[in-house]
């Protein structure tokens, strides 16, 4: 079973990606978001919980209208030279309004939490082999902040707007 | 100048243990080279040639005597005695020890410094025009909002990690002394119709490979607007610059792509659609910044005549190394970091200790840096000029050059960095022994000579009057002239080629061939570059490359 953080804890992943693992038993399924472009209509009448999984150059505007379906989002990181989803995030949260959960996966490590759950993530899929417990550390690593940001479970000292 | 609360400096503090820890936890091996570099660089520290070297932030070039000691502290017990101004007006250390830069880091944080987004793909160091605050002809000063810039930039939690580094720059005055079209960001305060104060924005200037001048996408953005406007040009950038090529990953680069108005359009666009959640401007903030700016408390003094009586060498340091100050009876005075043994922008821990005490005996205890490697005294009293003047003689700080052809910007080169194709500090040495005549430097004038040892052009050569570019050439180096290029004003321009590039040993024999075509060809009074823009570059081509030359 996979393992991954959420709000500052390590749990094990109740979804399943659907590509991945087509016929697990699992009632909460992550789509490709190619597939529920496609597909969209036909899921309206699942009875489990849908997510959906966006790449850097998938418009997070495409979900406007669901998230009365959709409550998972999962971003796509291909390391630290992709800096796309912390934009999406922004946007989902903020112009959105998407309450669901926001995970962080592919390529992502530590010292990107602070910036990310700054951005709206809760949810981070790091590879098995990282110390999670450790890894939880980053989210404390500023007890300050500048900016205004999308808060998930950090307080911050705040300042400009 | 602004001084840190319990948040700035919690912030700092705070930056410095997430980096001990990231540096720990690569010398354990649990973070990979690739990572490490990522993250290393958005804290200034690259891996050079030699040793690593250390960028530490100046925000908008200004600095304390307190800071100018600590830089000199560090330079002894660090470096290697010494450390070297750059162009966006930050300090860099060439020789650091990677496991000691956390002890580095802690000792700037003790100053209220930080090396914060001095490299990576990030918002870099804001920098400012170095005359911010004295200019007579400034609309206002930039540096609250310089601040105001940084302090949500730093750690912004959407734009860390863009396409590829974002320079921004901030001026308050037509002359534009910041060299802001060349930057992603630059910012002109300007005044509108109705008299209010706002500011024209430019995107997508920049140098490297593939140099251009910025475009202006808003001609008035009232003031209480700029950080919502700026997250709209950083997000549109963030999420469709390339990032498929290091090369085409600048905002210019997409700019240009698409098309200034288009581009204006998307930042519109995106703009009014986040009306409901873009930052509010923070006025009892941005007060609290302004108020570490309002002008310090000036002596009621006149003008006076400081050179009747005194010797030549020092009025011609007078007229070319001080500055008119909008307050009667003080001048602005600028250390010339360009003396002629002197790698450019380069300063020794002694010397540095001396120049912070000087600026307490002289310049109320504060220092400047500039884009083109000098350092500033903004507030000396005319009467204390002489006195000044002598002691920075002794320190070999007093070279009357400041505008001249010596005063040349230059790179580090192929002295110290891996990137560079040619060395360029070698090459400033042999301009300077070619050019030490300071009659015929004076009988020039204002010239600016740029030079980078490499196409990434951090020496800005596209915008020099001549630009000199470092070049390889089966593993020789050789040297491509430009001539025209200007960064500072209305007619910012880039530099044309003249030609085939030159050898090692033909740089200063070249500028000389250049320079006795300005002579020949120049109306009485005119510059160097307002003589190239009327003749154009054909004559130069011809003169410098002509056959007697060659077989010279």
């Amino acid at each position: 079973m996979r393992r991954l953080i959420k709000q500052r804890e390590v749990i094990v992943d109740e979804w399943r990606y659907a590509d991945e693992d087509p016929v697990g038993r699992q009632r909460a399924l992550i789509l490709p978001f190619a597939r529920w472009k496609e597909e969209r209509d036909r899921w309206w009448l699942w009875d489990g919980k849908l997510g959906v999984r966006l790449g850097p150059t998938d418009p997070v505007a495409a979900l406007e209208h669901d998230f009365l379906r959709v409550s998972l989002v999962a971003l796509e990181f291909g390391g630290l030279a992709e800096g796309r989803g912390y934009s999406q995030a922004q946007l989902l949260r903020k112009r959105y309004k998407f309450t669901g959960e926001l995970r962080a996966v592919g390529k992502i490590q530590r010292d990107q939490f602070f910036y990310m759950a700054r951005c709206g993530f809760d949810a981070f899929e790091l590879p098995e082999t990282a110390n999670f417990e450790d890894a939880i550390k980053a989210f404390d690593d500023f007890s300050v902040a500048y900016q205004g940001a999308v808060d998930s479970g950090l307080s911050l000292a705040r300042r400009a707007g | 100048m602004y001084q840190y609360d319990q948040i700035d400096q919690r912030l700092v503090d705070e930056r410095v243990a997430q980096f001990r820890d990231q540096t720990r936890r690569f010398l354990a091996g649990e973070l990979s080279d690739d990572d490490f570099r990522s993250l290393r660089l958005r804290n200034g520290l690259y891996i050079q040639k030699y040793a690593p070297m250390l960028r530490v932030s100046v925000p908008y070039g200004l600095l304390s005597s307190r800071q100018v000691r600590m830089f000199a502290r560090i330079a002894r017990e660090y470096d290697k005695g010494y450390g070297h101004f750059t162009t966006r007006q930050n300090l860099q250390y060439n020789w650091p020890k990677l496991e000691l830069v956390p002890d580095i880091l802690a000792l700037l944080a003790s100053v209220e410094m930080h090396a914060i987004q001095t490299s990576g793909n990030c918002i870099r160091n804001v920098t400012a025009d170095h005359l911010a605050g004295i200019a007579p002809d400034e609309v206002e000063d930039p540096r609250p909002w310089c601040e105001y810039i940084r302090q949500w930039a730093t750690l912004h939690p959407e734009f860390s990690y863009l396409p590829r580094k974002f320079k921004i720059a901030v001026t308050g005055s037509p002359q534009d002394r910041a060299a802001s079209k060349v930057h992603d960001i630059g910012l002109h305060l300007v005044r509108n119709d109705q008299g209010e104060v706002g500011f024209e924005v430019l995107v997508g200037g920049g140098l490297g490979r593939m140099p251009m001048i910025g475009h202006v996408i808003r001609k008035f953005l009232p003031k209480h607007e700029l950080l919502s406007y700026l997250e709209a040009i950083l997000r549109v950038y963030n999420l469709e610059g390339r990032r498929d090529n290091i090369h085409k990953a600048r905002i210019k680069v997409l700019v240009k792509a698409v098309g200034p108005e288009k581009f204006a359009e998307m930042v519109e666009a995106e703009w009014q659609a986040s009306r409901d959640f873009a930052p509010v401007h923070d006025a009892e903030g941005f007060a609290r910044i302004s108020a570490f700016f309002t002008p310090p408390k000036y002596e009621t003094l006149a003008d006076e005549d400081v050179l009747s009586g005194k010797p030549t060498e020092f009025r011609a340091w007078y007229q070319r190394n001080t500055k008119r100050h909008k307050v009667p009876g003080y001048r602005a005075v600028f250390l010339s970091l360009k003396s002629p043994n002197r790698p450019p922008g380069d300063i020794t821990e002694a010397e540095m200790d001396r120049v912070a005490d000087l600026s307490d005996q002289y310049s109320l205890g504060m220092v400047r840096a500039t884009h083109d490697q000098n350092l500033i005294f903004a507030d000396v009293r005319q009467r204390d000029l002489y006195s000044l003047w002598q002691s920075l003689k002794l320190l070999d700080l007093a070279t009357p050059n400041i505008g001249t052809l010596t005063d040349m910007i230059c790179c580090p080169g192929l002295d110290f960095c891996s990137l560079a194709n040619a060395r360029s500090i070698p090459i400033a040495k042999q301009i300077n022994e070619r050019f030490d005549n300071f009659d015929y430097l004076y009988d020039l004038g204002d010239i600016e000579l740029k030079m980078s040892g490499c196409m990434n052009a951090c020496g800005h050569h596209h915008v020099g009057h001549i630009g000199i570019l470092g070049v390889d050439k089966n593993g020789e180096e050789w040297y491509q002239i430009t001539l025209g290029g200007s960064a500072s004003g209305p007619d910012a321009a880039l530099g044309q080629v003249i030609g085939p590039s030159v050898a090692y040993d033909d740089v200063a024999e070249t500028i000389d061939r250049i320079l006795n075509v300005y002579i020949s060809e120049r109306e009485e009074g005119e510059r160097f570059i307002d003589t190239f823009r009327r003749v154009g570059v054909k004559p130069f081509k011809a003169r410098v490359y002509a056959p007697s030359h060659q077989a010279a």
